[in-house]
């Protein structure tokens, strides 16, 4: 593997620099913008791509977006990084980068599109870019299922965001976001506003893993590390609360809104850091963390107050810096010892100081402790909860989801270095890799810089961020380490005594949890139940619509016609009036007796013969009918026709079984009267009233000057439609060549 | 005289729809040959029925005299009935290489694809 000598690292290959070079060039492009956006200005292209519909493939980038923009290609550069040296030698290496960068440029798309179709179509390509990274580990049966657990979740959603997605734009008139928010008249007003909001919360809350989808987001941990870092804490999951921001000004500021984010959000949030607490694998509980601080960032959505929406941005970048950097932490640990197990680990801070001096920088931030940008986000959280309808509920799922956050950090960050080993490690500890120590050192050191200077991270980013996300100027709040001694700073240090408690008891708790989960509904499980019961469901229609028996299927088709033209006429309006009857002389009563005495024969003989003529029979009344109503030329060709089929079914009878006695078959006569009555019906329906005959006037005026044929269906055949005859005729040349093949192909006498 | 016509249409739908349904193959041809005068007949009379006035234009005419039959369908019917017995030759055929070589004409039991589950 990595150091093997001789061997090139995969860091220096096209596959491995290429990717972190793009994503490196990116952020600086991004980067760029950021003094025009901190000055308030919106940038946006558009190319046109579906003009007809109103479509367009439009990019639009203000504070949300750059913010978004920034942590994507950032975080993304520094992963794409110690992905090299994370799976160097790994035969899969360039696939991965493929996907990973794929999955950066998707989520790139994602948010800054400004059409709601294009923001669509790049909405739908993280999903599928993740379920590849997902299920990178293709060969583990465990990684397969979570990466269709994922992509079946989040797709879902993402067809009710498009349903969504297309009933605003129908409503609003316009598929630009942008157009939307600068209309006079709120959305909110809007009859159609209820279910657009319950279809965007549904792609939302299932991107972002809120309650009660959340089982999706720990499962995805079976993705090699690096992809948890960066999907799973910094940027997918990221999508759904991307989503309600970018809609908060449209969709939000209603009771429904607010309170369907506080009660998902919060209860998210608290139940996630139980969970988190519970966990004894590294990885595991920091997915949980993830968890909760989606939560956290959703329940901060829930009201146009500036306060909140401060501490929404502000806690959204220091979450995706502390979190990609920790789980980069936790990789290097897994890498470099061999296991993730929180009761294993223990004393890595002598053989690993780099990595060491990352955790605790990252750590501290992740619990909030002063000088870090932890703590600020925490506090503006706090401020911004106290401005918040239903405080106390804000402020409690926020307390407690912090203490336990703190107690998490513990177990992570600071027992595993610190604290004795719980037993014998896979692999002696020794220092990761350079490229590997690289994302989560800069991580760490950004968390301790703007906490000490949190304006770099206040004008260009949280200030515009809260202006798009409010969709007007809102009182931003101040970003400082000190904000005098009130009611944040007192609730802090009720999280950090309460944090302290909870990790000096965490095992005990665990144990207890451990208890407690074994009782309790379990998600995961009843995913699977689900899909059982999907699958049955899908097997058990199957096995009754494709039963594999002939009669069965014509059963099915001839029954769905019939209940399908029954609920037409019933719906519409069936024959309003008796239709006349005329007299009818003899020579009708002998066709009608003709076709009844022919078919009978036919149905009921048990003569081949017999009921060959009889069909001859019927095919002679209906060459009748056609010279009763002057269509010599048809009755000709019919009658042509009708003995060609009964020489050859009389020659093929002489090759063939006697037909079987059959009973009268009850069911199947009460379809075939159906059938047969409703197309008496139907036909008597079309046949009363005017009917339209342009065409053959046209035929009948054009025929003599156009074609000099005073045959009018002859020249319709041989001259207007001409190239429909043509058709006709090949048919005939295809059926006879077909039949000659089958006729001359050898006698398969092994299945005989 | 169209409700007489499609009241014929209704019997010969009626019966080769009973003829189709049964799991013989021979009966099923049958059933195909009268579904196919039905169908037919269907399109015929759908274009309304004028008597004995075939769609023909007299010698020194430029149009035809008068009403005569409505020539569209009668056309679109000429072309179904030789597409139609395209059709049939091909399904005997078929029919008739099937009982070559699998000894019967019952359809539930030519179950070479799609053998019988254990389990039913």
């Amino acid at each position: 593997m990595a150091g093997t000598p001789g061997r090139r690292s995969d860091l220096y290959t096209l596959s491995g620099a290429l990717p972190v070079l793009i994503a490196a060039a990116l952020f600086a492009w991004f980067l760029g913008m950021a003094p025009a956006v901190a000055g308030g200005e919106v940038l946006r292209w558009a190319i046109p791509w579906v003009p007809s519909l109103d479509i367009s493939v439009s990019f639009l980038i203000d504070g949300l977006s750059l913010s978004f923009a920034l942590l994507i290609t950032g975080i993304g550069a520094l992963v794409l990084l110690y992905s090299a040296a994370y799976l160097d030698g790994h035969e899969h290496f360039s696939r991965f980068t493929l996907y990973l960068t794929l999955f950066m440029l998707s989520m790139l798309g994602l948010v800054v599109a400004d059409n709601m179709i294009t923001l669509f179509v790049f909405w739908e390509l993280t999903t599928i870019t993740s379920y590849l990274l997902i299920g990178f580990s293709h060969a583990a049966p465990d990684s397969r299922r979570s990466a269709l657990q994922a992509l079946l979740v989040t797709a879902a959603g993402g067809l009710a965001l498009l349903a969504g997605m297309i009933l605003l734009g129908v409503a609003a008139g316009s598929f630009e976001l942008s157009e939307i928010r600068a209309m006079d008249e709120p959305f909110t007003e809007h009859a159609m506003y209820l279910p657009v909001l319950i279809l965007f919360l549904l792609g939302a809350f299932t991107k972002s893993a809120q309650f009660p989808f959340h089982f999706w987001l720990p499962n995805a941990m079976a993705a090699p590390t690096p992809v948890s870092a960066y999907l799973h804490s910094a940027t997918m999951v990221k999508g759904g609360v991307y989503l309600l921001a970018r809609m908060h000004p449209t969709l939000g500021a209603t009771d429904v809104w607010t309170w369907t984010l506080i009660l998902f959000g919060g209860f998210t949030a608290v139940f996630a850091m139980v969970m988190a607490v519970r966990q004894t694998d590294l990885k595991q509980a920091l997915a949980y963390t993830t968890l909760m601080a989606l939560g956290t960032l959703t329940l901060f959505l829930a009201a146009p107050v500036g306060y909140a929406i401060t501490g929404m941005m502000t806690f959204l970048i220091v979450h995706s810096l502390y979190k990609a950097g920790m789980f980069l932490v936790v990789g290097i640990i897994d890498h470099e010892t061999g296991t993730r197990d929180a009761r294993l680990l223990g004393g890595l801070a002598r053989a690993m100081p780099a990595t060491t001096l990352a955790a605790a920088l990252i750590g501290l931030s992740m619990a909030g402790l002063p000088p870090f940008v932890g703590f600020i986000g925490k506090e503006i959280l706090y401020a911004g909860g106290l401005e918040m309808p239903g405080a106390m509920l804000v402020l409690g799922a926020a307390l407690t989801a912090n203490i336990l956050l703190f107690a998490t950090a513990g177990i992570v960050a600071f027992k595993p270095f610190w604290r004795p080993a719980g037993g014998e490690l896979p692999k002696s500890p020794h220092e990761g890799p350079w490229p590997m120590l690289a994302g989560p050192l800069i991580l760490a050191a950004l968390g301790l810089g703007f906490g000490l200077m949190p304006v770099f991270i206040a004008e260009p980013l949280v200030a515009p961020g809260v202006e798009a996300v409010l969709g007007r100027e809102g009182t931003v709040a101040e970003l400082t380490l000190w904000h005098g001694v009130n009611l944040p700073l007192i609730l802090s240090l009720v999280t950090f005594a309460g944090g302290l408690l909870v990790y000096l008891a965490h095992q005990r708790i665990r144990a207890m949890l451990a208890a407690a989960e074994a009782r309790a509904l379990d998600f995961d499980a009843g995913w699977d139940r689900f899909l059982d019961g999907l699958k049955a469901v899908a097997g058990w229609q199957t096995r009754i619509l494709q039963s594999g028996y002939l009669t069965s299927y014509l059963m099915w088709i001839f029954a769905t016609m019939s209940v399908t033209l029954l609920v037409t006429i019933g719906l519409r309006g069936g024959i309003d009036r008796v239709p006349v009857f005329p007299m009818l002389d003899v020579t009708h009563w002998i066709v009608i007796a003709l076709v009844i005495a022919g078919s009978a024969v036919a149905v009921f003989s048990i003569s081949r013969i017999a009921a060959i003529a009889g069909l001859g029979v019927v095919g002679i009344a209906v060459a009748l009918i056609f010279v009763l109503y002057g269509a010599p030329d048809v009755a000709i060709t019919q009658l042509l026709v009708e003995m060609l089929i009964v020489v050859l079914f009389a020659v093929a009878a002489l090759h063939l079984p006697l037909l079987p006695r059959e009973g009268f078959r009850k069911l199947h006569a009460l379809v075939a009267v159906v059938v047969g009555g409703l197309t008496t019906a139907l036909l008597m329906m079309a046949s009363d009233g005017p009917i339209d005959r342009r065409l053959t006037d046209y035929f009948e005026i054009a025929s003599w000057p156009e074609a000099f044929g005073r045959n009018i269906v002859n020249v319709i055949l041989v001259d207007f439609r001409a190239l429909d005859t043509f058709g006709e005729i090949a048919v005939v040349v295809i059926a006879a060549l077909g039949a000659y093949a089958l006729l001359k192909g050898a006698p398969d006498k092994e299945e005989s | 005289m169209e409700p007489v016509l499609a009241i014929v249409v209704g019997i010969l739908m009626t019966a080769a729809v009973y003829l189709m349904l049964s799991g013989n193959m021979l009966r099923f041809l049958f059933g195909l040959i009268l579904i196919s005068n039905a169908a037919n007949l269907v399109m015929f009379t759908g274009g309304r029925l004028t008597t004995g006035a075939p769609a023909l234009i007299p010698y020194g005419a430029d149009s035809p005299a008068g009403d005569v039959a409505n020539a569209l369908p009668q056309a679109l019917v000429l072309t179904a009935i030789v597409i139609g017995f395209g059709l049939l030759a091909f399904a005997l055929v078929l029919v008739f290489r099937a009982y070559q070589s699998l000894g019967t004409l019952e359809a539930d039991r030519m179950r070479v694809a799609e053998p019988e589950e254990e389990s039913k």
